[in-house]
């Protein structure tokens, strides 16, 4: 097998369409299986001479990790192999739209800025999830299938916390996209999934503003500057961009990774409910840190030496996302105060955890007539209150910051689908709930509790105060 | 075919049975024995007995030091613990022990696949894969793609950095597995697998230590398995060797 394939060349079953990509790491060709089917996408690593080791190292690296990878938001590994001694991965082709394409019409609109960015987000969760940081994160790399879900590709620079990372040992270099990289990247850490946050960061900037945080610098210096200094506030560049919409970019953008968004999913779940981010001084300002900060920053940064972190998935069980779903209409305050305890003990001592209270409301108790979306504001207003009239006890116990928490009411016939579907929607960890004390009204509605402990995507707790 | 790896068993009946039913669960079509099948433990020919079977059915077997130690010699580069146990050993042994212990070659090939005990490099005189520089020579000392070694009682996974596995490797890369994650060798490099020791585990966790190789997926997979170390330290001390050797298998170093 030559490393430049000709059109018609058959590999393992693959017939070669067209070479799509010539990269500097590897060569990738459109292949159809000889039996017909689906179209795929052939990858094989450039390994002449004078190549980067680089090379080999990513093609092997994506080899490992694809194989272990599982979930709509990464591209299939459908075959590898070797063929005279050149390796080759068949992948399944992703059709849709590339970020790219988009982001090429950029600045847009803040509501486009925010879905994208929030399905972007639940894809990295989903990724930092199964133990791996892609650290390669921009807008190439990232496609939205025709159903609006993201698919991440390339996942040769990737870090996976139960695989031997072969990239960190090829070289001392830091490697990656220089406008996307985080700056504990810059120095050589790999592993954090916050890393990516910092990417997902710099794709929402420019998303939002059309333009580079820091540019696409081409030297060391220019590269390191993002080390000590800031970038221009979003709003700086465009006024009209909501205050909530800076915090949450800047916010990912935080230089030190302990600053920074914790999880991805903690920015979705930002983006999905913009009016309950707690906008700070960091949302509102319009300028960037003076010369004598940055001065005193590149001081300190002389001392500092970023941690790895060895297991990916091990960062985000110090971050957990936990629901509580509560039943404003059934429930004493014994069940109430139940649930309040339960909660606590689920987030006490993790450094990161975020709780979003949540209801449902049925339609059923709604009236068909004119004043119909009245009386629903009125009710979902009224939900909202007692939400957080549920959680004052909880947050004066565990001294808890107020964005730390959220608040959602949820309107749907049925409480257990909706509950199902809003934990798989957040990538909830986990879900606390109260039984239906009352068994003639679990015998006339059935019980929720029990549907949602079997159906939904995380750990459920159910819970039942003492019958005298 | 899955093949299952041990090393270092020293005489440890226990652990040995655990990681055989373990590895026989798991699909193990082959076993490979890399040395040090005696020494230490109270089981030596209960050992080599149930090994001596495994070989029957097509396991692979090479030398280890303490096997080498057990036909002779004055042990001296072995410290006076080793030594005791050696010379304990060597009285348990018959005719038939070091009959088939005399026969074992120090390293075997399965195809693209080296086991040796120590190291490819010098593999008579025993020298530690300890780090990357250690791996490298043995990488170097081999046409083979992987090698599996014990000796090292700890397990670890090395490879070449750079690509292109004919050429001589200058530069190794080195992890330490997590259990049960299964990690594709890939082929365009070399690598260096130490299984860790079935019988005396050293790394702070008392569970033995065995690997399982599918050499058609080309993925490897390190275990640890729990099994009763109390009774294999009870016979330790009820044999009369030393008693560090019992306190060792319950602390896992």
């Amino acid at each position: 097998m030559t490393e430049r394939l000709q059109a018609g060349t058959v590999i393992a079953g693959y017939r070669v369409v067209e070479r799509v990509h010539q990269g500097g790491m590897a060569m990738i060709y459109r292949v159809a299986p000889e039996g017909g089917g689906h179209g795929c996408v052939l990858k094989t690593p450039r390994l002449e001479f004078g190549s980067h080791p680089t090379c080999s190292a990513g093609f092997d690296v994506e080899q490992m990790i694809l194989g272990r990878l599982a979930g709509p938001h990464v591209p299939r590994l459908i075959a590898s192999g070797e063929e005279d001694a050149v390796p080759y991965l068949v992948i399944e082709q992703i059709g849709g739209t590339s970020l790219a394409e988009i982001a090429r019409e950029a600045p847009r609109p803040v509501e486009e800025v925010a879905r994208l960015g929030a399905a972007l987000a639940l894809a990295l969760h989903e990724l930092h999830r199964q133990d791996v940081v892609h650290h390669d994160i921009k807008p190439a790399h990232v496609f939205f299938r025709a159903d609006g879900q993201v698919v991440l590709i390339d996942f040769g620079l990737a870090f996976h916390g139960q695989l031997p990372d072969l990239v960190a040992a090829e070289s001392d270099r830091p490697m990656g996209t220089p406008a996307y990289m985080a700056p504990e990247e810059i120095l050589g850490v790999r592993g954090d999934p916050r890393s990516d946050v910092y990417s997902l960061g710099v794709i929402l900037y420019l998303l939002a503003t059309g333009s580079l945080p820091f540019g696409a610098p081409t030297s060391n210096v220019r590269l390191r500057w993002r080390l000590y200094g800031d970038p221009l506030p979003p709003r700086r560049l465009r006024r009209e961009l909501p205050e909530w919409l800076q915090e949450i970019i800047l916010h990912c953008l935080e230089r030190r990774v302990e600053d920074r968004y914790a999880t991805a999913a903690h920015v979705a779940d930002d983006l999905v409910h913009p009016h309950q981010v707690v906008v700070g001084e960091r949302g509102r300002h319009l300028r960037r840190a003076g010369p004598w900060t940055v001065l005193s920053r590149w001081f300190a940064a002389i001392a500092e030496r970023p941690v790895a972190c060895r297991r990916p998935s091990a960062h985000l069980t110090q971050a957990p996302q936990v629901l509580v779903a509560i039943d404003l209409d059934h429930g004493g305050e014994a069940l109430m105060q139940a649930l309040r305890v339960a909660a606590g003990r689920l987030v006490a001592g993790e450094p990161h955890w975020r709780l979003t209270c949540v209801t449902v409301i049925e339609p059923s108790i709604l009236t068909e007539q004119d004043e119909h979306h009245e009386l629903t504001q009125a009710l979902h207003t009224q939900s909202l209150v007692k939400l957080h009239h549920w959680a004052q006890p909880l947050i004066r116990h565990l001294g808890a910051q107020p964005e730390r928490l959220r608040f959602h009411v949820i309107l749907a016939g049925s409480p257990a689908q909706a509950l199902v579907d809003y934990a798989r929607a957040v990538q909830a960890d986990h879900m606390v709930m109260g039984a239906r004390g009352s068994s003639s009204l679990r015998r006339f509605l059935g019980s929720v509790s029990a549907r949602v402990v079997a159906e939904a995507p995380c750990s459920v707790t159910v819970v039942r105060t003492s019958v005298a | 075919m899955k093949i299952a790896l041990f090393a270092d068993t020293h005489s440890n009946l226990e652990a040995l049975q655990a990681c055989l039913a373990h590895a026989a669960q798991a699909g193990a079509g082959r076993s490979v024995f890399l040395g040090d099948i005696v020494g230490y433990g109270a089981d030596p020919v209960a050992c080599l007995d149930l090994i001596a079977r495994q070989a029957d059915g097509g396991a692979l077997l090479v030398r280890g030091n303490h096997d080498q130690a057990a036909l002779g010699g004055l042990g001296e580069n072995m410290n006076p613990v080793a030594r005791d146990a050696i010379y304990w050993t060597r009285a348990q042994l018959g005719a038939v022990e070091r009959s088939f212990l005399s026969t074992l070659p120090l390293t075997a090939r399965h195809g693209d696949l080296l086991f040796v005990h120590a190291s490819a490099d010098k593999p008579g005189d025993w020298p530690y894969v300890h780090g990357s520089d250690q791996a490298e020579l043995c990488l170097n000392a081999t046409d083979a793609s992987i090698c599996f070694v014990g000796h090292v009682h700890h397990q670890m996974l090395y490879w070449s950095t750079m690509p292109g596995q004919r050429k001589p490797v200058s530069g190794v890369g080195s992890f330490t597995p997590t259990p049960g994650a299964s990690i594709p060798l890939t082929r365009n490099r070399k690598w260096l697998a130490i299984a860790g020791s079935v019988g005396q585990p050293r790394d702070g966790n008392n569970a033995a230590s065995y690997a399982l190789f599918d050499d058609e997926s080309r993925l490897l997979t390190f275990y640890r398995v729990p099994y009763d170390h109390l009774a294999a330290a009870r016979k330790i001390l009820a044999a009369g060797l030393p008693e560090q050797l019992a306190q060792q298998l319950q602390r896992g170093e």
